[in-house]
This record gives C-alpha cells, structure tokens and sequence, in this order.
C-alpha cells in the first residue's frame, strides 16, 4: 500500500486509469439509460414513476459506499499515517455530499407521488440526512482549522465515529416502522426485484461507481497539486525569511 | 413521444429528479476538473520559478 504512498506514482497509475474510467462510465451510463427507459416495465403498483428507482437507489448506494471510503481512508490516515490517505477523504467528501444529497431529493420527488408526502421522519430518511450532515460537518472541519494536520485528524476523528450511522440506514427499515419500502437487492437470501428492473438498476450502479472513480481520481490528483503548492509556498517563506 | 415525456402523468416528479442528478452530477465533474487544471497551472508555475531561482 505505501508503495502508493508516493504521489508520482500515483498520478501514474490515476492516468492509466482514467480514460479505462471515463469510457465505463459512458458505456453503463448509455446502456444503463436505454434500458431504464425503453426496456423495462412501468411497476404494477407504481407506474413510470418507479423509473426514479433507476438514479435513486444507485445514489443511495454511492452515499454509502463513497462514506466507507472516507472512513477507511480515515482510519489508515490516523494509524498508519498513510500520507495519501487524508488526501483521499478530503476528495471523496464532496462526492458522497452530492449522492446522498441527490438520494434524499431523488427520495423526495419519488415519495411524494407515492406516500404522498416529499418527507417523513422515519428511520431512513432521518438516518441519510444525518449522513449528509456528517459529510457537511467533515468538509467544515477542514476549513475551520488553519494548521493541515490538526484538521485533517479532527475530520478524520468524526468520519470514524460518523460509521455507526452507516449499519442504521442500511438496517432502519427492519427496525422501525417506516414509509420506506424493505431492501429488495441486498437481501441474504437474493434480490426480489424482477430481473427487467434489476438489469437497468445495476447498469446504473456500475456508471455511478465509474463516474465516483473519475471524479475522485481527478480529486485525489487536484488535492496533491494542493499539498505540493502549500510546500512550495512554506518553502518560499522560509526562503526569504532567511535572506533578510 | 408526447406519452414518453408524459411518463404516465409522473412527468414532473421523473423529469425532475434526472435533471436535478444530471446537473448535479455534471457540476461536480466540471468543477473539480477546472480546480485540478488550475492547480496543475499552478505547480507547473511554481516549478518554473524554482527552476529559474536555481
């Protein structure tokens, strides 16, 4: 893993993912699409609005997964002190901002012909607000703090113990009573979704997931551009400090 | 066509939510390929007048 931990060599390999990245991305995201709207039924119960499912449920998926990554990446940065790892989940925070900010209005605007309500604060919902504050309080954390390395623990402290919420949204329909339709794709005993929604809804997963590694390589690259100028910039201080 | 955008009187709800995630989606995207492009600017920059100091 510390092989990793050199930034060139990073960038390396980022590069030699990306374009691999970007044209997963627009092959699932087209394939994905075609078949959310042209080849696959309106449900029996909810009609063409259950298409909402096809960039909804893949949103919520993300919010998860990108929240385990910040977690993880947190977690290797306090123990390992992993000098990529703080860098990583300061550039995967804003992306699992924007999923779990679009899982709750893509929620809402499904809901409300559905429940006929856009919000109820039930189990679920509750829990994945609280996830987008979780995101918003990290990001807040390293803007409030000037000196590098005390933000980034204090974040990292908080996206750890941000994790227990992650078990509660996966388990809060089972728990309480809820407006919240049971999970019908992570089930031990398999998915209960027919095979016509399933096809779309994966599709749709799969561009998310390459669009998340686009988008967080990109982000990894531009957060070491970020580490090297504020070197360069100490340096530079130092520098003229010592010629007066 | 008119009863494909219709989407079965959900228009408002389906078109919405997939403009709303485009869009979202699309800024972040942008937004974080211009900051690398302007920071990749800036090191390249930075390099240079250390270059020309030495």
């Amino acid at each position: 893993m510390h092989r990793f931990a050199n930034p060139a060599q990073f960038n390396r390999l980022a590069d030699a993912i990306l374009p691999w990245a970007k044209m997963a991305f627009v092959l699932l995201l087209g394939a994905g699409l075609y078949y959310a709207f042209f080849d696959s039924p309106p449900d029996y119960q909810q009609g063409e609005s259950v298409r909402v499912m096809y960039i909804h449920v893949p949103a919520a998926w993300m919010a998860m997964f990108t929240y385990m990554v910040m977690a993880i990446a947190s977690f290797t940065a306090l123990v390992w002190r992993h000098p990529l790892a703080l860098l990583a989940g300061r550039a995967a925070a804003p992306i699992g901002a924007v999923f779990t900010a679009l899982a709750l209005i893509t929620g809402m605007l499904w809901g409300k012909p559905m429940w006929g309500t856009y919000w109820v604060w039930d189990g679920r919902l509750t829990s994945v607000l609280v996830l987008l504050f979780l995101y918003l309080g990290y990001m807040a954390l390293w803007q409030a703090i000037d000196e590098e390395e005390k933000a980034g623990r204090a974040a990292s402290i908080l996206a750890l113990v941000g994790v227990v919420n992650i078990p509660i949204i996966k388990f809060s329909v089972d728990w309480w009573s809820t407006l919240h339709q049971p999970a019908s794709v992570m089930r031990l005993d398999g998915p209960t979704i027919d095979g016509s929604m399933l096809m779309p809804l994966l599709l749709m997963a799969g561009a998310y997931q390459a669009y998340f590694v686009v988008v967080f390589l990109w982000r990894m690259k531009l957060e070491i551009n970020r580490r090297k100028l504020a070197v360069a910039r100490q340096a530079a201080m130092h520098a003229s400090v010592g010629a007066e | 066509m008119a009863e494909f955008l219709n989407m079965g009187g959900y228009a408002s709800f389906v078109w919405t939510a997939y403009g709303l995630s485009a869009a979202a989606l699309i800024w972040l995207a942008m937004s974080s390929r211009k900051q690398l492009t302007e920071t990749d600017d800036a090191v390249d920059a930075a390099r240079a007048r250390r270059r020309g100091e030495g």
